[in-house]
């Protein structure tokens, strides 16, 4: 088996934070592993998770839907979503998309940590 | 790709099952310097309101100045709908595609009818639909191409339109282990855009909308000469809340203005044939 499309690294800031480093391609077919992800970020006690974008380097349509479908989850568990890392094209896609009026998008790790729009 | 161990790392590949292409991709290399993304040319460029011309043989009225809607925008429950069919191992996916993106109107059921760019299915471009809806009413409305590659094409609708979401249209290779097969597919992400449309999509809407994708993929396989095309249709309810800071989303509702347009046409019709008659008359008398 060839080595993976993707890889997606969860790290832990404090209780209520965590950060999902995704590098890679993003699309329907990685599902999985992002609810994987999802679910080792998500232990009862996180209501933020950050996704880090810095290593994406594809994504197609499906991946914005397998977004929408992760932002319903976390929702669900009343959790904050939100992402930093966005190449110009893909920041983008996401207000093309309209995903950027749920997903709060910051330019950097500091400032998404710190919940401010720079 | 640069590979750090990581305490809690969620790999692909066989572990979690990956479609066949997918774990068949090479690893992509970091992107270096200012190069465009290899998907760059597949995605719209960014608009903020829909721009349209005119099209014979549709109405095409709700689509300009519209924004576009994602299940985010809509009202209803989100519904994630498949409409699966298998092409065969003879007939690769990207051809499946070209086809589909090149003769999409063709596909749609008698009734209905999609006025695209006359080049086929390509990134921004806009579509102008007119929906049968019965009572000899037309829905006007339209959809934005969203993204188009080889093996896959995604359509957005605009505010207005039934349902707020995206459908993705797309064919790949099964693994060896399940047939090898060429799979196409309709997979559809979305929420009623409305509460009106809520009640017309649990009404009799869905069903209406099941019986359409699986004609549209039914005509599809036989333009591919598949000799029995058999639809599989599959219905998950993604999220069970319903939007109702959304609810205002009427204002827009294509079907009540579609109606309100269709009753009015003879009036209008009939206002624009008398303004024609006097600049033809004025044209008269300025030259006598």
């Amino acid at each position: 088996m060839s080595a993976p499309a993707i890889t997606m690294d969860v790290r832990r800031i404090g209780d209520e934070i965590a950060v999902v480093d995704i590098k890679g391609e993003v699309t329907a077919a990685c599902e999985p592993v992002l609810m994987s992800a999802y679910e080792a970020a998500s232990d009862g006690r996180t209501n933020r998770l950050v996704l880090n974008f810095a290593g994406l380097e594809y994504m197609n349509s499906g991946g914005i839907g397998m977004l929408v479908t992760l932002l319903v989850r976390a929702n669900r568990q009343r959790q904050q979503l939100s992402a930093y890392g966005l190449s110009e094209h893909y920041r983008e896609i996401f207000e093309l998309t309209r995903l950027d009026e749920a997903i709060t998008i910051y330019d950097n790790e500091e400032s998404a940590l710190n919940g401010v729009v720079k | 790709m640069t590979e750090t161990a990581g305490p809690e790392r969620v790999r692909s590949t066989e572990q979690i099952g990956l479609s066949a292409r997918e774990a068949a991709a090479a690893p992509v290399p970091h992107p270096t310097g200012n190069a465009p993304p290899r998907d760059a040319a597949s995605w719209a460029r960014k608009v903020d309101r829909l721009e349209v011309d005119p099209r014979v043989g549709v109405r095409g009225t709700n689509v300009a100045g519209r924004r576009l809607t994602g299940p985010i925008q809509g009202f209803g429950k989100m519904w994630q709908k498949s409409y699966r069919m298998k092409a065969g191992p003879e007939i690769a996916p990207e051809q499946a595609i070209a086809t589909w993106r090149e003769h999409f109107p063709e596909f749609w059921p008698k009734g209905n009818r999609f006025a695209g760019a006359l080049t086929g299915i390509n990134p921004g471009d806009v579509a102008l639909l007119d929906l049968a809806i019965g009572g000899g009413v037309k829905l006007s409305t339209g959809v934005f191409v969203l993204y188009a590659d080889a093996e896959s094409f995604t359509l957005m609708t605009p505010q207005g339109h039934m349902f707020a979401g995206w459908i993705t249209f797309s064919a790949e290779r099964e693994g060896p282990q399940d047939g090898g097969e060429t799979v196409v597919q309709a997979l559809v992400l979305m929420r009623a855009n409305d509460p009106l449309y809520e009640i017309a999509m649990t009404f009799g809407g869905h069903r209406k909308e099941d019986k359409f994708w699986a004609a549209t993929l039914t005509a599809l396989g036989e333009r591919l000469g598949l000799p029995n095309p058999v639809v599989d249709t599959k219905t998950t309810c993604v999220d069970t809340k319903r939007q109702w800071r959304h609810a205002n989303n009427v204002w827009h509702n294509s079907m009540i203005r579609s109606v309100l347009q269709t009753i009015a046409a003879p009036v209008t019709g009939l206002a624009r044939m008398l303004r024609r008659k006097d600049q033809g008359h004025d044209k008269g008398t300025a030259t006598t």
